[in-house]
């Protein structure tokens, strides 16, 4: 496929590079941050649930580093595995540890954020594929319509558990509430286009924002009526942006595992 | 070297019908409607196939095994795959005798139809009951479900409806 077929220009190319490495990011963190729950996960259909999940966008992620090597970036494998932490544009969000506790030790991981953060975040990831279909980048919006599909169960699933633990014991909603906290601490820059916002708006890559936001609070606001509880506010101010390389030692530590795993064998399908 | 005779499309797509899905041997990625497009150009041949769910591990090995197939025509030199997203790949691509095919296995096929509100029901694969409950959407693949008959009181697996109207 010629560039010019696939409506990449040099005016244009900054932002579309910029927005998929968003995208591939932040799949590929929540599988990762999803994947350490393999084993861990309250009872054995969640496990198989959750691995299902994490394997889904561990392929969405790596349709997106596939069309940013398509477009010469580099390799897909090498994008994923090798970029150092000030390279990646994930949110903030996907980045953080399930808990306290390292996977191979002791994990005192805590369910209760991996169901909020989950299913904020696959909101969050609808919202956003749903803008894409339209995306005046035709290979993205080729592969938006196939990841919607796919998306389709994984929201069903996290909305699921969100009502299930919000309408159960006290000890439950305390839980809840305590995770919902702790993820929209970290929710500031979920919406952020970070540098690119400017050219990645005029460009029609994807709806604004602004748009996207607010089309977030829509789609969740059944479920918190039916919870009779308030749709959480999105911060305004954050401390870090993930978008522009501003990351926390989570990403660190999570990019050391993963990268171990890759150098052991660089040319492992994966 | 001699001149060889070039190669049929009709001939390689008999030889797609052997490649079956990797866990479900009774069913070939003719059956699940995967394979878009042939083309051959003199001895080389080329398959474009669509993914079921793009994060499915089985990829690697349909590919291989749809090389190893094809290169069993005497007449092919050269066999390309490549897996593209567009058009999307949905359950209703499957055709009536992957569904059978399905069945055959103890999976019940993908429902054809959603209610309105975007719910799906399928029946028991064994019995045919309508007395069934969802017991986990995500089954021991991304593309399965796995559903309880109370009917005939079985465990079974249903493929999971795709579609872009979701
Ligand atoms: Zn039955």
């Amino acid at each position: 496929m010629s560039e010019i077929e696939n409506g990449v220009t040099a005016e244009n190319n900054d932002a579309i590079t910029s927005l998929l490495f968003q995208l591939a990011d932040d799949d590929f963190l929540y599988a990762y941050r999803g994947s350490e729950w393999l084993g861990l996960a309250p009872h054995i259909e969640e496990d198989v649930a959750s691995s299902s999940i994490s394997q889904d966008s561990m392929g969405h992620a790596a349709m997106y580093y596939q069309l940013l090597e398509e477009l010469g970036v580099g390799n897909a494998d090498e994008l994923a595995h090798i970029r150092p932490s000030q390279d990646r544009r994930n949110s903030i969000l996907t980045e953080r540890v399930n808990g306290e506790g390292y996977y191979m030790e002791t994990p005192k991981y805590d369910w209760a954020y991996q169901v909020v953060r989950s299913y904020f975040y696959t909101q969050a990831k609808k919202v956003k594929v749903d803008s894409l279909c339209q995306s005046s980048y035709q290979p993205l919006a080729e592969v938006a319509v196939k990841v919607r599909m796919e998306l389709y169960y994984h929201r069903l699933h996290w909305e699921t558990w969100f009502k299930q633990l919000f309408s159960s014991t006290e000890e439950a909603k305390k839980r809840m509430n305590e995770a919902m906290t702790l993820v929209m601490n970290d929710f500031g820059d979920m919406f952020s286009f970070g540098n690119q916002k400017q050219a990645i708006e005029t460009y029609k890559l994807i709806d604004s924002e602004e748009r996207l936001k607010k089309n977030w609070l829509t789609s969740i606001q059944p479920v918190f009526a039916a919870l009779q509880m308030d749709v959480p506010a999105i911060p305004e101010t954050l401390a870090n942006n993930g978008r522009n390389g501003e990351h926390t030692v989570d990403l660190d530590e999570a990019l050391l595992t993963l990268s171990e795993v890759y150098k052991v064998d660089p040319v492992a399908s994966w | 070297m001699a001149v060889s005779e070039s190669v049929s499309t009709g001939r390689v797509f008999d030889m797609l019908m052997t490649v079956k899905d990797p866990e479900i041997d009774s069913v070939s990625i003719m059956d699940l409607g995967m394979v878009e497009k042939v083309t051959t150009l003199g001895n080389t041949v080329t398959v474009v196939l669509l993914p079921t769910f793009l994060g499915c591990p089985a990829l690697e090995v349909i590919k291989k095994n749809t090389i190893d197939a094809i290169q069993q025509l005497p007449e092919v030199e050269d066999v390309e795959v490549e897996f593209v997203f567009h058009p999307p790949w949905t359950s209703d691509r499957i055709t009536e005798e992957g569904q059978k095919n399905l069945r055959a296995f103890g999976i019940a096929p993908p429902p054809r139809h959603f209610a309105e509100d975007g719910s799906w029901h399928v029946d028991c694969a064994y019995c045919g009951s309508t007395y069934v409950t969802m017991e986990n959407i995500f089954g021991p693949t991304a593309c399965r479900s796995i559903l309880y008959c109370k009917s005939c009181k079985n465990v079974f697996e249903a493929m999971k409806p795709v579609s872009t109207l979701m």
